[in-house]
């Protein structure tokens, strides 16, 4: 039988039935968002490790392709995203104690930011688009180099694709993370879900922190 | 090298009797013998041995790695032809096998060859992923699109031999076979001097006139491009740094990308003929600058001849 | 043989709501087993449908039942369903679902609406890919080689590609699941090493899909958007790589086989222990096999690629690898055998399953030596010797042990005992039926016959034949099951709690068991298969 305390604790709303515990509840929760998080990990591998054999086959084609692409709005989206990633962090915080005015405002904050990027995103697409540089739509580049960059292209429209479509699916978190920290249903004894939505969050930024400088840095220097 | 094959497989085969008998035998037999009497009856509560543990993860250690060895040896021998070679090229599409002989005979799904010295195929795939699998000779190899392969054999029984398509490859990948038809070297020779045009290679030399590839290929002050003569084989020192070896795909590419490897020394400027030359065409283009000998030696003529086709192998083409 | 325990309690998981709703919502790991038993037995006879009409092909050497366009579509499809929508899913998502909770003394999974979520992935997948079957095929074979899947196919390789992308999710989402119920909802003194060997090999499992399964998600994406946009990753006109596909492809697809087998495993092992009724010989080895075979399986999947283009060293260094990965599986054979010296054995039908399971699974893996000789591999690769050991090893072994593992626990499902002498019969018939059908392909593919042939030359015959008379027998043998199994639903016995008079938390609970397992959460003392003669006498119903 279970001991007194823990009993008591079984009637937290928050608590879900199948649990003993909060805590259990908690842990389960959290190693089950990295366990997740380590999925997303061997997926983004797959491509990355296309882009590394294929970057070592034909490096000044993906020189050459890598230095049209809008570099401000790399950094700037750069710059966006670890800022974000800093006011999910301070969010995170908020709600371990208790500020539920800053933990609204922070997540609102977060969100915003994350469109940002996006917005910027959509003007990189366009621009890319009107310069020719979408393989299958109307591609054009420069003859020497015409093949294999188009292969840094189909890898900067993939991974960056695949990232951004994670960014939506990370706003849609956040707003439903939103509705519930406005909601109360966020609380100091049940804050879990702002955390492990936070680790979320902090991985799609990391993933950005490495294509980034894969995709936009590797022929800033004059090429051949 | 069949047989080398066939005395691994048998030896596989004794392994795997041997396990496989000595397993279910085990099986049935204690099945028997302690066959449940008493429907309450338990069995002895018997939790491992480590000396069993160590026997039977060592023993069979032990095996795999005899096996690997002689696998392995096996396989280096596969995929190392030996030097003299006779070369046949073979182009696979769908869903057929085109074979070039050096001297211009060509044959579509069947492959002439004389017995008793070795035999390399050079092949490459105008579409997809075929294989090239001679069940009798016990070799096999993808065939892919872009890039060369070798598959060697050395026949050793006059006959008739099925050659099939291993890699799926559409609609009529089952209909993609053929033969290997070993002769005696008499008839062999006479098969060939049926044969209809000039040799690959002179084939190869027409082609270079008509593509105008001789109007940078040249010594005088005109030439633009590298000199070929006696290119084939050697080292080349590329821009940027690195070296390549010039082989089958090194020619290939240059004629299709050839902006992709620069000889050092000399300025981008050659188009491509991607688009412009079939994969045979390709094939002859390699056999005449195989065929350009150095300056300084003399040029020997080149008759349509079958017994000593030119020999400038020095790099087995595998990848 | 007196018991005081209820035969069948009032209130089980299966009377607990009723009508569709109670089940199409139900966070119940056990009802989302029965669940994904309809989805993975509907797609398995799909599947077997497409081998029928093969086999029947293949009795004559001319292809004169269906166009070559057709054949090609029977053997891809044959395979994608078998693969991806009944051997991967099949145990963990019905066996491994319906246990993994009880075993380890918890109420439910971690995350039951996310076990709800992976039913309905994997179906919406299984309807993609159907919808592909149904809108005139897929010819590319399972294995979706480039560049013919992406440039010259001309059939619906991207709905089946997204089919089998989705449904990927489920196996990811499965996985998830049962890791961190492993981890964290173990009843108390359920240490690890008190585990039954089922959860061992589940976890295993489980590591393989959260791990591989995202690298065949992006490879089919990449497959689809080269289809769609021309982007050339394998294309070698523009520079790109075919064989890059492979190695992306069989990174994935080789642990896949691991995750067809070892789940079976983990079920002969509790076949093996009830029906001798002894602790599995060296359990600690046993459970660290189930690891070793899921780490080294992530090493080997360059054997596919011997002869498709891979450097003489690197083929040499998987060569030596695929040998290192035999090894626990061996282990594990000698361990099963062995558990049977001085048992109490049973010959029932779950049991008569584990034991042709580990004779065929041996047969099966004995056979991978061949493949990891690389000299032999040369020539038996792309042939039928490589069906027939495959077959060996899914059939002969994962289809065995999963049909020895429906009829041990399903007096647990569904609270009433099947027929025991028909069991048995159906037992001996799938075990003819299927060396018979498979026996011979070893033989026809030393011999040349290679793979996905519509026709083949004519002194192959008569070992087809043998092939294909096997074949019908087998069918006979998978029909039987159904047949009877059903027939117990209503009319069977009822079983009590423990029928087998095994020990197990499973069989501690009644049969059904109730919607929260256990009426009282079990705190566990003994180790997992402690049979003395006093605990079995408790347990017989």
């Amino acid at each position: 039988m279970l001991p007194e305390a823990v009993h008591q604790q079984t009637h937290s709303p928050s608590l879900a039935h199948h649990f003993d515990n909060l805590e259990q509840q908690r842990e389960a929760a959290t190693l089950g968002m990295w366990a997740f998080l380590v999925t997303e990990i061997l997926f983004f591998g797959g491509l990355f490790t296309v882009y590394m054999i294929y970057r070592s086959m034909y490096p000044q084609a993906f020189a050459a392709a890598s230095h049209e692409l809008v570099i401000w709005a790399g950094t700037t989206n750069t710059a966006v995203l670890i800022t974000s990633s800093l006011t999910m962090a301070l969010a995170v915080h908020a709600a371990q104690t208790g500020n539920r005015r800053l933990l609204v405002t922070l997540l609102i904050v977060t969100i915003a930011l994350g469109c940002v990027f996006l917005g910027i995103k959509a003007f990189e697409y366009y621009t890319e688009w009107v310069e020719h540089h979408v393989p299958g739509l109307n591609y054009a580049f420069e003859p020497e180099y015409y093949r294999n960059a188009q292969i840094f292209f189909s890898l900067y429209f993939v991974m960056t694709g695949l990232h951004a479509l994670h960014m939506i699916i990370g706003i849609g978190i956040m707003l439903f993370m939103l509705w519930w920290s406005i909601r109360g249903v966020i609380t100091t004894e049940y804050y879990n879900p702002i955390e492990i939505a936070g680790l979320y969050w902090h991985f799609v930024d990391i993933v950005w922190i490495f294509l980034f400088p894969l995709l936009y840095l590797i022929g800033r220097h004059a090429h051949v | 090298m069949a047989g080398r094959v066939d005395a691994l497989y048998f030896f596989l085969i004794a392994v795997a009797v041997f396990f496989g008998v000595l397993i279910a035998g085990l099986i049935v037999f204690f099945a028997v013998k302690y066959h449940r009497k008493n429907p309450n009856a338990v069995g002895a509560q018997i939790h491992g041995s480590m000396v069993l543990e160590a026997g039977w993860t060592i023993i069979p250690f032990m095996i795999t790695m005899v096996i690997f060895v002689w696998g392995s040896s096996v396989y280096f021998a596969i995929a190392h032809p030996p030097a003299d070679t006779l070369n046949i090229y073979a182009v696979g599409k769908q869903w057929m096998w085109k074979f070039q002989h050096l001297d211009g005979q060509r044959e579509i799904n069947e492959l002439h060859v004389p017995v008793g010295r070795p035999v390399k195929v050079i092949a490459t795939s105008e579409d997809v992923i075929h294989d090239f699998f001679v069940p009798a000779f016990r070799v096999k190899a993808d065939v892919l699109p872009g890039r060369y392969v070798s598959i060697w054999f050395n026949p050793t029984k006059p006959g008739r031999y099925h050659l099939f398509c291993a890699e799926y490859c559409g609609t009529k990948h089952s209909g993609m076979i053929g033969e290997v038809i070993v002769m005696d070297p008499n008839e062999y020779e006479s098969w060939l001097s049926g044969g209809p045009e000039g040799s690959l290679a002179s084939a190869g030399g027409k082609l270079f006139q008509d593509l105008a590839c001789n109007t940078c290929h040249r010594a005088d002050a005109q030439g633009r491009g590298p000199m070929l003569e006696g290119l084939f084989g050697k080292t080349v020192n590329l821009q940027g740094g690195g070296t390549i070896v010039a082989d089958e795909a090194y020619i290939r590419e240059s004629i299709l990308t050839p902006s992709a490897k620069v000889v050092d020394g000399f300025q981008p400027i050659m188009p491509t003929f991607q688009g412009l030359v079939t994969e045979e065409q390709l094939l002859q283009l390699i056999e005449y600058v195989k065929s350009l000998r150095s300056q300084q030696e003399q040029p020997t003529a080149r008759p349509v001849e079958a017994t000593r086709p030119p020999t400038n192998e020095t790099t087995p083409v595998k990848k | 043989m007196a018991s005081s325990t209820v035969l069948t309690p009032p209130h089980h998981y299966l009377n607990d709501g009723v009508g569709i709703k109670s089940w199409l919502l139900t966070r119940d790991h056990k009802r989302i087993a029965l669940l994904y038993l309809a989805g993975v037995t509907f797609f398995f006879f799909i599947g077997g449908a497409m081998a029928t009409l093969i086999r029947i092909e293949l009795i004559t050497p001319a292809g004169d039942l269906v166009s070559d366009e057709t054949y090609n579509k029977l053997f891809t499809m044959h395979g994608v369903m078998m693969v991806f929508f009944f051997l991967i899913p099949a145990i963990p998502a019905v066996l491994g679902n319906f246990l993994v909770p009880i075993m380890i003394g918890a109420k439910d999974l971690a995350f039951p609406k996310l076990n709800l979520a992976s039913w309905y992935i994997y179906m919406l997948g299984g309807l993609f890919t159907l919808y592909a079957v149904v809108a005139g095929g897929l010819d590319t074979g399972w294995t979706f080689y480039t560049p013919f899947s992406t440039v010259a196919s001309t059939s619906n390789v991207i709905p089946a590609a997204v089919g089998i992308f989705i449904t990927g999710f489920s196996s990811i989402l499965t996985g998830l699941n049962f890791i961190v119920t492993i981890h964290r909802m173990r009843a108390p003194g359920m240490t690890w090493f008190r585990m039954p060997l089922f959860l061992w090999s589940t976890y295993a499992t489980s590591l393989i899909n959260v791990l591989g399964t995202p690298v065949i998600a992006i490879t089919l994406l990449l497959v689809a958007a080269e289809r769609i946009f021309h982007f050339g990753f394998f294309d070698p006109r523009v520079g790109g790589d075919p064989v890059l596909f492979q190695h992306l492809f069989w990174f994935y697809s080789h642990p896949a086989v691991y995750i067809m087998v070892l789940p079976a495993m983990g079920v002969v092992s509790e076949l093996v222990a009830a029906g001798c009724r002894k602790p599995v010989f060296g359990y600690a080895f046993v459970a660290f096999a189930s690891l070793a075979i899921a780490v080294l399986g992530f090493l080997v999947w360059g054997h596919h690629l011997f002869v498709a283009g891979e450097s003489v060293y690197s083929a040499m260094i998987f060569s030596i690898l695929s040998f290192l990965v035999a090894i626990p599986s061996a282990v594990k054979v000698f361990n099963w055998t062995a558990t049977m010296y001085k048992g109490s054995v049973s010959w029932e039908t779950p049991m008569l399953y584990a034991y042709g399971f580990i004779g065929l699974f041996t047969v099966g893996g004995l056979t991978g030596l061949f493949l990891a000789a690389i000299g032999v591999d040369v020539h038996v690769t792309d042939t039928y010797f490589i069906i027939a050991h495959f077959h060996y090893i899914m059939v002969g072994g994962t289809i065995m042990g999963y049909l020895g593992g429906l009829h041990f626990w399903w007096p647990k499902i569904s609270g009433r005992l099947y027929n025991e002498g028909l069991a048995k019969i159906a037992a001996g018939i799938i075990f003819i039926g299927f060396n018979l059908t498979f026996f011979p392909q070893f033989i026809v593919g030393y011999l040349g016959m290679p793979r996905r042939y519509h026709a083949y030359p004519p002194e192959f015959q008569v070992l087809n034949v043998l092939s294909s008379a096997g074949a019908s027998i087998l069918a006979v043998g998978y029909l039987l099951p159904m047949i009877y199994l059903m027939w117990s639903l209503r009319y069977g016995k009822l079983a009590g709690s423990n029928p087998w008079g095994a020990v197990g938390l499973e069989w501690t609970t009644t049969s059904p068991p109730p919607t929260e397992n256990f009426v009282t959460t079990p705190v566990v003392t003994w180790d997992a298969y402690q049979y003395d003669a006093q605990q079995v006498e408790g347990h017989v119903a």
